[in-house]
C-alpha cells in the first residue's frame, strides 16, 4: 500500500510537467446535496469543466469530513492535477492538505474556507456575505430616495455565519440614512414555511400598511412572506417592497411576476474562477490571491427574469 | 346516553381542566405583549387575526396529536411523523407537477403515510422492535425518501384545489383549522363512543392481560400506527399546500417532538393508558400560543428558544405529580378547617392586644 502510493506519488510530482495543458484531470470533492445552492454549484463546476475540456473527477462527500479526506486522498493516489474542495466543516483538514501539498497538487477551496495555514492551499473561491448583505441595503436606500420607509427583516438561522453577515452587512448598507429603521427582526430559519409565519405575525404586530420593505437573508423566506402579503390583502412588490439574497430561480420568477423587487446572486459558479485560477498556475506558476471574492450581482426589475428563470431552472436548483 | 349516573360531561371537564388554564395564561401573555391579540377582522375574503394564526398554524402539531395521543396510549411512541409528513408532502406535490388532480394527490399522500404507519406497525406488534427503535429507522430514512421525490429541491405546484387544502378557506375560516377540527372530533368520537378507546388503553397498561382478555392487540397496535401515519399525512399536505411546494429538507422538521410534547401537556402519560385527545389537542394550540407569545414579543430572535424552554418547564412543573400532589392537598384541606383562620387569627389578635 505504501509502496504504491509513493509511486503514484512520485509519478505525480512529475505528472503537471507532461501534461498541463489539454487533457487536466481535476478532483472535485462536494459536499453533498445539502441545498438546492449546492446542486446548481454541482451541475455548473461540470459545465465549466466540460466547457474547458477537463476531466472532472466527482465525490459527493455526503456532507461527512471523512468521505471528503478519502476523496482527496483518493485524488491525490490517481494523480490528478488540482483539485477542488467544498469543505463541509472548518477544522481538521492540515493533516490531508500536507499530502497533497507533497504531491505538489494544488488545492483550491469553494464557498468555505477553512482554518489552516493558507501555505497549505492555493487560494480560497467565495462570496462575501457581509457585502451581499450590504448590497441589498444600498439598494433600498436608492430605492426609497429619502423617503420614510418601516423594514422588517426575515434573518436566516439563528447564530449562522449566513445570518449574522447578512444583517451586518445589511444594517452598513443603511447606516446613515435616518429615513430607513428596521422595526422587527426575526428568524425564518432560512425556510419558505418559517418565512411566511413570521411574516405572518410581523403584518398582525406592525400592520401591514405600516411596513414598507422587507429584507429576507435568503429568497426561500421572501417566497413564504410573499404569500403572505398576498393573503393579507396587500401587494407584494408595491406595497411592501421585498428584497432578499440567493438569487434562486424562483426568486426571477416572482420578480418577473412584480411580486418581487430585487435579490442579490450567491452565484453557483465558483469553479469559473477557481479553475481560471487553477489553469494559470499551472500554466506559469502564477499565484492568484489567497482570496477570491465572486461577484454578488444585484438582479432587479429591469433585468429580463423570464429568461434567467428558464436558464437557472434546470441546474438543480 | 339514557344513563345520567356515568354522564361523562363533568368528568371531561375537570380532566381538562389544568389545559384549559394552561391556555388561558398563555393566551393572556399573548395579550400582555401584544392587547390586540383578540381583534379578528374579515379581510380579503378570509378571517384575519392572532387568534386565527393561532388555531391555523398549530393545525399540523394538532393533527399529529391526535395519532400521537394513540400511539402513546398504548405505551409506544411515534418519532417518524415529522418525516412521514415530508414524504406524504413530497408524494402530494410530484402527484399534482404529473397532471393528476387534488384529490388523487390527497388519496396518493394518505396511502404513502398509510403505507409508512403499517410498516412502523408491523415492526412494534409483529416484530416486537421497542416503538422508539422501530419508528427512528423511519424517522431517519423518512426524509432520505421525501428527498428521492422531490428530487432534492423544492417541488413547487400551482394546483388550486391542493393549495386550498394548506392556504385556502372555507367560509371565511382557514381550511386547516376545519380539518384538525374534524379529525379531532371524528377520532374522538370514533374511541369514545365505543370501546376502542378502553381497549387500547387496556393494551398501554398490560399488554399481556389484554390479550388474555380477550384482546386482539397486535390488529389495534397496528391500526393505532396506521392512524398515526395517516394524521401526519394530512398534516404534510397541509405544510405542502400552505406554501405551494414540498420542501423535503424542512417539512415537518423536530414536529414529531412537539407533537410529543403536546401530548405531555396534555397531562398524558408517556407510560400509556388512560388519554385524552382533547386535551392533547389544547397541548397543541398551548405550544402554538407559546410560539405566538415569542413572535409578537419583537425580541431578539437569540430569546426564542429560551423564552419557549422557560414557559414549557413552567407548565410541566405545574403539572408534575409533585405539585399536583400539593394542589390536591391544599384543596383537600380547604373546606374542613374553616373555622381555622378564626382560630388563628385570634391568638394573633390577642398577641398584637
Amino acid at each position: 500500500m505504501t509502496f504504491k502510493t509513493t509511486l503514484l506519488a512520485s509519478a505525480i510530482a512529475i505528472a503537471p510537467v507532461a501534461a498541463f495543458a489539454a487533457d487536466m484531470t481535476i478532483g472535485f470533492s462536494q459536499i453533498g446535496s445539502e441545498s438546492g445552492w449546492r446542486a446548481a454549484e454541482t451541475t455548473v463546476t461540470k459545465q465549466e469543466a466540460e466547457k474547458r475540456g477537463i476531466d472532472l473527477k466527482f465525490a459527493d462527500a455526503q456532507q461527512k469530513q471523512e468521505n471528503q479526506i478519502k476523496a482527496i486522498r483518493s485524488f491525490i493516489a490517481q494523480g490528478v492535477d488540482g483539485i477542488l474542495v467544498a469543505p463541509v466543516v472548518a477544522t481538521g483538514w492540515d493533516e490531508v492538505l500536507e499530502e497533497a501539498a507533497d504531491a505538489e497538487i494544488p488545492v483550491v477551496l469553494l464557498d468555505r474556507t477553512i482554518d489552516a495555514d493558507e501555505s497549505l492551499y492555493l487560494t480560497a473561491v467565495t462570496s462575501d456575505l457581509v457585502h451581499e448583505g450590504r448590497v441589498a441595503g444600498e439598494w433600498l436606500v436608492n430605492e426609497m430616495n429619502g423617503a420614510d420607509c418601516r423594514i422588517v427583516e426575515l434573518q436566516g438561522t439563528t447564530g449562522s455565519s449566513p445570518a449574522i453577515d447578512r444583517k451586518n452587512g445589511f444594517e452598513q448598507g443603511i447606516a446613515g440614512h435616518g429615513n430607513l429603521e428596521i422595526v422587527r427582526s426575526q428568524t425564518g430559519d432560512f425556510t419558505r414555511a418559517q418565512g411566511k409565519v413570521v411574516m405572518e405575525s410581523f403584518l398582525k404586530a406592525e400592520g401591514g400598511e405600516n411596513i414598507c420593505a422587507l429584507y429576507a437573508h435568503n429568497d426561500d423566506m421572501a417566497v413564504g412572506a410573499i404569500q403572505a402579503i398576498k393573503e393579507a390583502g396587500l401587494k407584494p412588490g408595491e406595497d411592501i417592497k421585498i428584497v432578499a439574497i440567493d438569487a434562486v430561480p424562483d426568486a426571477h420568477k416572482a420578480i418577473a411576476a412584480g411580486e418581487m423587487n430585487a435579490t442579490i446572486e450567491l452565484t453557483p459558479n465558483m469553479a469559473g474562477p477557481a479553475l481560471d485560477a487553477l489553469e494559470a498556475y499551472l500554466a506559469s506558476g502564477a499565484m492568484p490571491a489567497k482570496w477570491i471574492q465572486t461577484e454578488s450581482k444585484l438582479f432587479t426589475s429591469a433585468d429580463d427574469n423570464e429568461a434567467i428563470f428558464n436558464m437557472k431552472k434546470d441546474l438543480g436548483y | 346516553m339514557t344513563q345520567p349516573t356515568v354522564g361523562p360531561r363533568p368528568s371531561v371537564f375537570k380532566r381538562i381542566m389544568p389545559q384549559l388554564v394552561i391556555l388561558a395564561v398563555a393566551l393572556a401573555l399573548n395579550v400582555a405583549v401584544f392587547p390586540e391579540f383578540f381583534h379578528i377582522d374579515f379581510r380579503n375574503g378570509r378571517l384575519f387575526g392572532n387568534l386565527i394564526d393561532v388555531l391555523n398554524r398549530g393545525a399540523p402539531v394538532a393533527l399529529l396529536c391526535i395519532g400521537m395521543t394513540l400511539v402513546i396510549a398504548t405505551k409506544g411512541i411515534d418519532l417518524s411523523v415529522g418525516a412521514v409528513m415530508a414524504i406524504a408532502g413530497a408524494v402530494a406535490a410530484a402527484t399534482v407537477v404529473d397532471g393528476h388532480s387534488w384529490g388523487t394527490a390527497l388519496l396518493a399522500a394518505l396511502l404513502a403515510g398509510g403505507l409508512c404507519g403499517l410498516w412502523n406497525g408491523f415492526l412494534v406488534a409483529v416484530l416486537r422492535i421497542q416503538p422508539i427503535v422501530a419508528t427512528l429507522v423511519l424517522m431517519v430514512a423518512g426524509r432520505g425518501i421525501a428527498q428521492l421525490v422531490t428530487e432534492g429541491k423544492i417541488l413547487t405546484f400551482d394546483n388550486a384545489g391542493l393549495i386550498n387544502l394548506g392556504a385556502g378557506t372555507i367560509a371565511g375560516a382557514p381550511t386547516p383549522i376545519l380539518i384538525w377540527l374534524a379529525l379531532g372530533a371524528l377520532v374522538t368520537f370514533g374511541v369514545r363512543r365505543t370501546a376502542l378507546g378502553m381497549l387500547i388503553e387496556a393494551i398501554g397498561i398490560n399488554e399481556r392481560s389484554s390479550r388474555l382478555a380477550g384482546i386482539n392487540s397486535r390488529v389495534l397496535l397496528v391500526c393505532v400506527y396506521l392512524v398515526s401515519g395517516l394524521c401526519a399525512a394530512l398534516a404534510g399536505v397541509i405544510v405542502a399546500a400552505d406554501i405551494k411546494g414540498a420542501d423535503a429538507n424542512n417539512a415537518g422538521l423536530w414536529l414529531e417532538l412537539d407533537a410529543i410534547l403536546a401530548v405531555v401537556i396534555g397531562g398524558n402519560s408517556l407510560l400509556g393508558g388512560r388519554f385524552s385527545i382533547v386535551a392533547s389537542l389544547l397541548g397543541a394550540l398551548i405550544i402554538q400560543s407559546i410560539n405566538s407569545v415569542i413572535l409578537l414579543s419583537g425580541l431578539p430572535p437569540e430569546f426564542n428558544l429560551v423564552i419557549k424552554a422557560l414557559l414549557i418547564l413552567g407548565i410541566l412543573v405545574i403539572q408534575s405529580p409533585r405539585i399536583g400532589n400539593y394542589i390536591y392537598m391544599l384543596r383537600a384541606s380547604g373546606p374542613q378547617p374553616q373555622p381555622d383562620p378564626l382560630v388563628r387569627q385570634r391568638p394573633e389578635k390577642e398577641a398584637a392586644q
